[in-house]
């Protein structure tokens, strides 16, 4: 297929899939925010959505304070932020125009769909509720964009680049959340049971909807340390980076199969797999969470340029 | 001026085709057909099928108005027509060969010299150039206007890139969803497969060069054009990658795509780019459509372009008004499609009757398209008027007069209930290695205006299924 075609693909994935990652960390910093203080609420649950979207500096050139109003502004809405909602749309939507051919007609209609009705939305007169109900819109168009690709596209190479941006995305994601977050997770014995922290790790979860699955695969209340490894390790929790990256792995091999050529995104990823696979959360406390996640981060990174240096351009 | 009515004739008394569909009108309640109107603008939206409409930034999509009642063509006017459409296909074809090689008919004094050596479109690298299989019209969209039941007169000839195909394609889906009563009671010949028709007309003319299974594509000036929905929608249903001009590049005098797999050879490019855009290298330097190097492919035999580069030459309407002399010098043959008669401003004579009878003439910009640049002389006010009289005199050869014609109508769904106005229609002609290929039916766009003659969609205009009836 043409390189621009899958280029477009991927990103389309990519957008739609940050789109639903910022409607749920506004979603969270809400509910977070609203708690009183002594559960752990504070106003900083602002600056903290910021940073897990990693617009903080941006989002300071043209706000001073970050309130809910200012951030649900400048994350939803803002033409200034290249990661708000509105703008992962409208490139969603414009890839989505730019390979029509690729695209089954209810991907079309999921991305279309969710557009018109950002068209609908008169921005100046949102209260919390019209808010909520757009983040859910959007939310829910991922689902659908997300369940039309593989209920309806056709198996090779547009679907193995559709789904690459999917996880590549993901996995950044999940990522950034665990490095915003990453000093609640630390097992640190003396903050165990606190009232404060739980909301905090609940939090996590939460943006990542995994509230309940992670009572299902732990059977314990919420412990930094099991957060953590449901996060990064397990492969059963679907946002984890071990899943995504084992999902990533597949979808390199289907490309490498169809085209028959192994190329370093292929190697890159398996290693990536393999240390996830090897890893154990002692250890990665024991090394320091933080820059296991830095790591992890530049080298998802680094997968993303191969893969457009190896197939996109 | 009274039109003649498709489905009343001139007199009121239904005409055959439309026997079954005047008594459907005639029954149907109004809340159903609104009901259906605005489901059809559902599906149009819905589907995205859009256009543009250039200096209007407010909107760069819109709907084009689709009228729901279907125009019938009987299966006897369309027999007469599709055999006009293919032999005048066929001279352009002819005639276009000769200007880029012996100019037999300039020579025989056929078409006057400057009407191809100061023509703006006039290709000089195209001179003495062979093109595969002596095709250079490959795709041509026939503009034709009807005034009474016998006589369909050609409006104008599109042989550089004609569009609107697109609509005949998904207007057809679209009647289909909302009206399958209708085609349990005719019988409605299919324009489905125009695609595969296209698809194995740039195939036969694949350079000698290629490949035994050739690799087509279609060049699209991007995203940002007017007809780009349509672009995608045919190489969707061509099966064929829609590309744009960064996407290919020419090494070795070979073009070649940028795909996953690395480099792919391309041997037709059917090319929704115009000629001065194609090639920065060879035309426009500021072009950043174009593929560099392409004319030194295209010209060394090794990529088909469909159509070819300076097929301009054969449609502007000056040289429209020479179309019956051309049909008679290249093909022996007495033409069967009518030419709406023209005044060649160019000649001092026709000037000045033009000048003389502006108020009740059509003129038009020899190059002008979209019904831009033009003057209705019945329905402008005195100032357009004067204005178009100054233009005429300062540069005459640029313009063609013509009468005002009474197009034909049809019944369509408007304000006041069912009601005519006026429609042309445009056939879509394919010309390959084996001959010509005509799908029946083609574009019927209508002036949904009272009374207007303009079916431009630029200006308004809409567009309706076509309905060929099977014999």
């Amino acid at each position: 297929m043409l390189s621009r075609t899958a280029d477009n693909l991927y990103w389309l994935a990519r957008y739609i899939e940050r789109a639903e990652f910022v409607a749920r960390t506004i979603e969270v910093a809400q509910r977070m925010a609203s708690l009183p203080t002594s559960y752990g609420g504070s106003s900083n649950e602002w600056e903290s959505a910021l940073a897990t979207t990693g617009c903080a500096d941006s989002f300071h050139k043209h706000y001073r304070d970050a309130t809910e109003r200012t951030v649900t502004e400048f994350l939803a809405f803002s033409p200034e932020n290249s990661s708000s909602i509105v703008n992962c749309l409208e490139t969603a939507r414009a890839n989505a125009r730019a390979v029509r051919t690729a695209l089954t007609v209810e991907m079309w209609e999921a991305i279309n769909d969710v557009w018109l009705e950002l068209k609908k939305l008169n921005r100046r007169k949102l209260d919390r509720d019209d808010v909520n109900r757009f983040l859910n819109k959007v939310k829910e168009a991922s689902l659908l964009f997300d369940g039309s690709a593989s209920r309806t596209m056709l198996r090779r190479d547009s679907y193995w680049f559709e789904r690459l941006g999917h996880y590549i995305e993901r996995a950044d994601n999940t990522a950034r959340i665990l490095d915003v977050k990453y000093h609640l997770l630390l097992p640190d014995q003396s903050h165990v049971g606190g009232a404060l922290d739980y909301y905090q790790w609940t939090s996590v979860l939460r943006a990542v909807s995994a509230v309940t699955s992670f009572h299902w695969v732990y059977r314990e209340s919420v412990k930094p340390w099991l957060v953590a490894d449901f996060l990064i390790l397990n492969e059963q929790m679907p946002r984890s980076l071990a899943s995504c990256y084992e999902n990533i792995t597949r979808y390199l091999d289907m490309l490498a199969q169809g085209y028959g050529r192994q190329g370093p995104a292929q190697r890159h990823a398996r290693a990536m797999r393999a240390r996830l696979q090897n890893a154990r959360m002692e250890a990665i406390f024991g090394t320091g969470l933080h820059e296991f996640i830095t790591g992890f981060l530049a080298d998802n990174h680094r997968l993303g340029s191969e893969v457009t240096e190896q197939y996109l351009v | 001026m009274t039109a003649f009515d498709e489905m009343r004739g001139m007199n009121g008394q239904v005409r055959p085709g439309y026997r079954q569909l005047a008594d459907w009108l005639a029954g149907v309640p109004r809340a159903l057909l609104e009901e259906r109107r605005r489901e059809a603008e559902f599906l149009f939206r819905r589907i995205g099928i859009t256009f543009a409409v250039y200096g209007d930034a407010e909107s760069t999509e819109r709907l084009i108005p689709f009228d729901i009642v279907p125009r019938i063509i009987a299966h006897e006017e369309w027999t007469q027509l599709s055999k006009g459409l293919e032999q005048r296909v066929r001279a352009l074809n002819l005639y276009i060969q000769d200007v880029y090689s012996k100019r037999e008919a300039m020579r025989a004094g056929i078409v006057p010299e400057e009407l191809i050596f100061q023509n703006p479109v006039f290709r000089p690298e195209m001179n003495g150039q062979r093109v595969p299989h002596d095709i250079w019209v490959h795709i041509a969209g026939i503009d034709v206007v009807r005034v009474d039941p016998e006589t369909f007169y050609v409006l104008e000839d599109n042989a550089r890139t004609p569009s609107g195909v697109s609509y005949m394609l998904e207007n057809r889906e679209i009647m289909i969803r909302l009206f399958p009563e209708l085609f349990a009671t005719h019988r409605v010949a299919p324009v489905e497969n125009y695609p595969d028709e296209l698809l194995a007309t740039l195939k036969s003319v694949a350079p000698l060069t290629s490949a035994a299974e050739p690799t087509a594509v279609l060049l699209t000036p991007g995203l940002f054009n007017s007809a780009y929905y349509e672009h995608s929608f045919l190489a969707d249903k061509l099966g064929i990658e829609l590309v744009e001009g960064r996407d290919l590049f020419i090494e070795n005098n070979i073009v070649f795509m940028r795909t996953t797999e690395g480099p792919q050879r391309v041997d037709v490019i059917y090319r929704r780019v115009d000629d001065d855009f194609l090639d920065p290298l060879a035309f426009r330097p500021d072009s950043a459509l174009g593929v560099p190097g392409l004319l030194g492919a295209y010209r060394a035999g090794n990529v088909t372009l469909a159509n070819a580069v300076g097929t301009g030459v054969a449609d502007d309407k000056a040289v429209y008004s020479y179309m019956p002399d051309i049909i008679r010098f290249f093909l022996g043959e007495e033409p069967i499609l009518k030419n709406v008669p023209t005044w060649r401003c160019r000649e001092p004579e026709s000037l000045a009757y033009v000048l003389e009878h502006l108020e009740e003439l059509v003129v038009k910009e020899t190059h002008g398209s979209g019904g831009y640049g033009m003057l209705i002389g019945p329905k402008a006010c005195k100032e357009e008027i004067e204005t178009f009289r100054a233009k005429l005199k300062h540069d005459p050869t640029t313009f063609i007069a013509q009468p005002t014609l009474a197009l034909s109508t049809a019944p369509c769904l408007v304000e006041e209930g069912i009601a005519p106005r006026h429609v042309d229609l445009r056939p879509y002609v394919l010309q390959g290695k084996t001959g010509v290929r005509i799908v029946p039916g083609g574009l019927t766009r209508v002036a949904l205006q009272a009374g207007s003659l303009v079916v431009n969609s630029s200006q308004g205009g809409g567009t309706k299924d076509t309905w060929v009836l099977g014999a």
